[in-house]
């Protein structure tokens, strides 16, 4: 088959079987991209989800284009891409469509006010996970940053952007500077 | 100039979320409380929705998004927005990598990046539970109200629930029942 075609339809397979975005989606990326297809090798997994933690955007998008490249150079990155989105695009468009004629009804109405508490438990599950991960740096520096922008973005309504760049450059000046303490103390 | 608007919007959001999809949120929210598109109730909706049907959460809520302001144009738009940044960064990336996974820089920024994407997922929690406890704002007779302390209840279980590794699908599921079982019981 056109290997172009192939990387379409498989990410396609991705995308319309993962529940719950980014993170579920990598075993079954594993096993398409690896076992089945052999495109890649187990090591270029980890590269993905370094590179995909370190980029802007949806997990998911990062992990197809870096696959579809790899494999089969642009014109393989775009069709992951474009396979790994049109599911959940048709089933959400459909949904919305749908939804709308169902708002009205009473027991619908009744069942988001119960979704939105879970809503919520589902978020809180999503924050201690990140946490834990910055958690084992153990650097006080990181529970700064993590209460200034939970103050920025929650209370003073300051775009998320501005946060984002902000702690970004935090990050990289306290790194620099933390190196050449170091390196003036090795002197 | 709606699509416009969906566009930059989303461009935007795509440009400058780690972290995934509930990092996304307290963006989203931003965006659309500023353009009017959607009310604090509907964006946890589509959290919800998000969560139900396959696909990242991200393309989801674009998608949402654009059809409900745009219909299927903005749907498409918002989509395209929310993904182009991604695929372009990874496309420069990828050609170099090896620099790009060595470099001390990038280590840095992220070392500030992912605690202030836990920040970030901290306001959307605290956003998103205004909306479900205090939806009319804080006051006394909310606490002798027999719907507060069901869905605090609800929270309580379905939080104990989401760290026992219970899908998510099945606990949007038991919480859509206790919300229709609450609703006729109580008459709301």
């Amino acid at each position: 088959m056109n290997k172009n075609l192939d990387l379409f339809l498989t990410f396609m397979k991705i995308g319309a079987f993962t529940f719950g975005g980014g993170y579920a989606m990598i075993p079954l990326i594993q096993k398409e991209v690896c076992e089945n297809k052999k495109w890649l090798d187990e090591k270029d997994i980890s590269d993905i989800v370094a590179i995909s933690e370190s980029t802007p955007g949806p997990i998911a998008i990062n992990a197809a284009t870096f696959v579809g490249y790899k494999t089969a150079g642009f014109s393989g990155a775009c069709m992951a891409t474009l396979g790994v989105v049109l599911p959940s695009f048709l089933i959400i468009s459909l949904i919305s469509l749908i939804l709308t004629q169902f708002q009205s009804i009473r027991a619908v109405r009744y069942a988001f006010m119960g979704i939105r508490a879970a809503v919520l438990a589902l978020i809180l599950k999503a924050l201690w996970m990140m946490f834990n991960q910055v958690k084992k740096k153990k650097k006080p520096f990181s529970y700064a940053i993590i209460g200034l922008s939970l103050v920025l973005t929650a209370f003073l309504e300051i775009d998320a952007v501005f946060v984002i760049i902000g702690c970004g450059l935090f990050g990289l000046i306290w790194s620099l500077l933390k190196r050449k303490e170091q390196s003036n103390g090795a002197d | 100039m709606v699509l416009i608007k969906l566009l930059l919007s989303f461009l935007k959001i795509g440009a400058f979320t780690f972290g995934g999809g509930y990092a996304m949120i307290a963006m989203i929210q931003a965006e659309a409380e500023h353009q009017g598109w959607l009310t604090q109730e509907e964006l946890v909706d589509f959290v919800a929705l998000s969560e139900s049907t396959p696909g990242p959460l991200a393309v989801n809520m674009a998608t949402f998004v654009g059809m409900r302001t745009g219909g299927v144009l903005g749907a498409i738009i918002a989509t395209l927005g929310i993904v182009l940044p991604s695929f372009i960064i990874i496309l420069i990336i990828a050609k170099f990598f090896e620099k790009y996974k060595k470099s001390k820089a990038v280590g840095g920024i992220m070392s500030g990046l992912k605690p202030a994407v836990v920040g970030m997922i901290g306001a959307a929690f605290i956003t998103v539970a205004r909306t479900v406890f205090f939806p009319s704002g804080v006051n006394v007779s909310l606490f002798s109200s027999a719907s507060f302390w069901i869905f605090l209840g609800l929270f309580a279980v379905t939080t104990v629930l989401a760290f026992q590794k219970v899908h998510p699908i099945k606990i949007i599921l038991l919480s859509a029942v206790v919300g229709i079982g609450a609703g006729y019981g109580l008459g709301l």
